[in-house]
């Protein structure tokens, strides 16, 4: 399997481990990467406040590159994967307006052509029945014991029409991914809704609550990490953290963890390697887990 | 045979909601509603929600079906029923008070929607005939003017499940209907008023709105469009609106965003109480190196993403 790894902003700043353990998990899957790295920002939903037509021109850029290449995007962000979805959708429905945009990428020497390449989130790749294969083939340290709570980030599920899981109002492709991995899945509400992340800075009480809605179901449903495919959802449940415990006056530490990341636990390879020691709520609860079922 | 489990709450003769359970075997192409109708009239008359049009026009049936808002009356009760479930969970709106059983008190919901000023301000001397409006200026709120205040969206909003304070998705798609409106002359003190806490900003992207709305009024993008107005307009003294212009600014220079400035330039030099805030997270993450390089490397070819950005205007 051979893709075009559309990285992401966050995954090159505040959360390089997620990079990491992409990069290191697909290695020892056997999966090829080749990294875009002329690709700009898919927008966050951001750009496209001030300037839509800007944002879809932009991924268009991104579309042709990987056009250019021959390969379909793999995203490791909820965020990226959902702007780039709703981008595609507004230029392969309105040809004149693929065209207009096709006439400024022109002198960059782009063309996006549209449909010869399809946009996925790594977690869709894995949870095909091909990557569900090579997974149960190359795992060397089954999670056995370890309880993981999915939080999938908004932008992966809605709208509806435009996510590639199964059944964006109850999916299943993380926890499918995790009893693969050998963990034990735990459901609560809270893992298909927001993290609070977009609006941190303009309403930090309701961002913060809505981060601490979930970790407390999560503790309460007996979780020992939560497992995320979106690096906002890691900054807001991770980094933030102590100030949602304050917040909530309450105390629960629990580790949250980069879908990669619990994939290259399961491959082998040690914490370290994969930035675990970079996070703010320690993970070393986790290890001690894995050895007790060792 | 289906069973449908219905959360009952008689705030007169009980003390916290319960479920009751129902068996129905759901005749061939029956809604929700017609389901519900059927318990109603054969079953337990006392079982309690609203009703009134039968065809997705009224927007009074709006309940969670399987923990989602919906419209009874649109929704058949077969597609309710999932990976060879039997069971039908259906609950009451979110974020507003029960009332009795499936019937919300929207008060709030109403008083919010007053409060963004829901007519027409304009102080011209009205014309013989009415104002008119070409299909193009219609085209701009035309997809605002389908809401049929159902409150589905506002039922499922993720930040009015912890911030009371927020105008919330149908009272924002109201206010695009006006502000969007060609014949309306107070846009820019709408834009003021919804730049405030708890208006448009406030807004966290989960794009719930979009999904449980059963018409083309989908808050979400209704909200980017008064934001995108917001800008045009200059309303910029907010964090939100610094945002989308550090962000854009960032990457139109390097091609990605540069998160070391991004905070700081929302916030903004002079907020010393925001920029305070950003202190202990700041120093957490520097403590476990956490934070993005410090030299902010643009992607390759980034001239060319600079020039896209110009093309079209930044």
């Amino acid at each position: 399997m051979k893709f075009a790894l559309f990285t992401g902003c966050v995954a090159k700043g505040a959360t390089r481990e997620l990079m990491l353990a992409t990069i290191k998990s697909a290695e020892a899957l056997g999966i090829d990467f080749i990294e875009m790295k002329s690709a700009a920002c898919c927008g966050a939903g951001v750009i496209s406040e001030k300037n839509p037509v800007l944002t879809d021109a932009i991924n268009a850029r991104t579309f042709a590159l990987a056009e250019e290449q021959g390969l379909d995007i793999i995203t490791i962000c909820s965020t990226c994967q959902g702007n780039l979805k709703k981008s595609e959708c507004h230029l392969d429905e309105d040809v004149e307006y693929k065209d207009k945009i096709n006439h400024v990428l022109k002198d960059g020497g782009h063309q996006y052509e549209g449909g010869k390449i399809k946009i996925k989130h790594f977690s869709n790749i894995l949870a095909t029945p091909e990557g569900k294969a090579l997974l149960k083939e190359k795992i060397k340290r089954p999670l056995t014991g370890l309880k993981t709570a999915g939080f999938y980030g908004c932008y992966v599920l809605r709208p509806s029409e435009l996510s590639e899981y199964e059944d964006p109002d109850n999916p299943k492709e993380l926890e499918e991914l995790f009893e693969i991995l050998g963990a034990t899945p735990v459901y609560y509400p809270s893992r298909i809704k927001c993290c609070g992340f977009p609006i941190i800075m303009m309403n930090k009480d309701a961002s913060h609550a809505m981060a601490g809605n979930a970790l407390i179901e999560a503790v309460e449903g007996g979780a020992d990490c939560v497992v995320t495919g979106c690096p906002l959802c890691h900054l807001s449940l991770d980094s933030y953290q102590p100030e949602i415990e304050s917040m909530q006056k309450k105390h629960y530490s629990i580790p949250i963890l980069h879908l990669p990341q619990l994939v290259a636990l399961a491959l082998g390879f040690s914490p370290e390697e994969i930035g675990m020691d970079k996070h703010i709520v320690s993970t070393v609860g986790l290890d001690k887990i894995l050895a007790q079922h060792a | 045979m289906a069973k449908f489990r219905i959360k009952r709450y008689n705030p007169e003769k009980q003390a916290e909601p319960y479920y009751e359970e129902f068996d129905y075997d759901i005749p061939e192409g029956a809604t929700l509603l017609d389901c519900l109708n059927h318990l109603k009239w054969n079953v337990d008359g006392t079982l309690t929600y609203r009703m009134s049009c039968r065809s997705a026009i009224c927007g009074s049936c709006a309940m969670k079906g399987n923990g989602h808002a919906l419209l009874a009356c649109q929704k058949q009760a077969a597609h309710l029923l999932k990976d060879g479930s039997d069971t039908i969970t259906i609950e009451p709106l979110g974020n507003m008070p029960v009332i009795k059983d499936l019937a919300t008190d929207f008060q709030q919901f109403w008083d919010k929607v007053d409060q963004v000023k829901p007519y027409l301000q304009n102080k011209e001397k009205p014309p013989e005939r009415e104002r008119q409006q070409s299909p193009q200026q219609f085209r701009k709120i035309d997809d605002a003017t389908t809401c049929i205040m159902c409150g589905a969206c506002y039922s499922d909003c993720n930040v009015l499940e912890v911030d009371k304070n927020f105008l919330g998705p149908a009272a924002l798609a109201k206010a695009q209907r006006f502000v969007g409106d060609s014949r309306d002359q107070a846009t820019r003190d709408r834009i003021k008023e919804l730049s405030k806490p708890g208006g448009m900003w406030d807004c966290t992207h989960c794009g719930e709105c979009v999904e449980r709305c059963p018409k083309p009024a989908e808050p979400f993008y209704r909200i980017k469009e008064l934001m995108a107005v917001g800008l045009e307009e200059g309303v910029t003294n907010n964090v939100g609106a610094r945002h989308a212009l550090s962000f854009v600014k960032s990457v139109k220079h390097s091609g990605r965003l540069n998160e070391s400035k991004i905070p700081i330039e929302s916030m903004g030099y002079f907020n010393i109480k925001g920029l305070l805030d950003l202190v202990p997270v700041g120093l957490r993450m520097l403590l476990k190196m956490k934070i993005p390089p410090i030299i902010h490397k643009p992607i390759d070819d980034a001239k060319d993403v600079r020039r896209i950005f110009e093309e079209f205007g930044e």
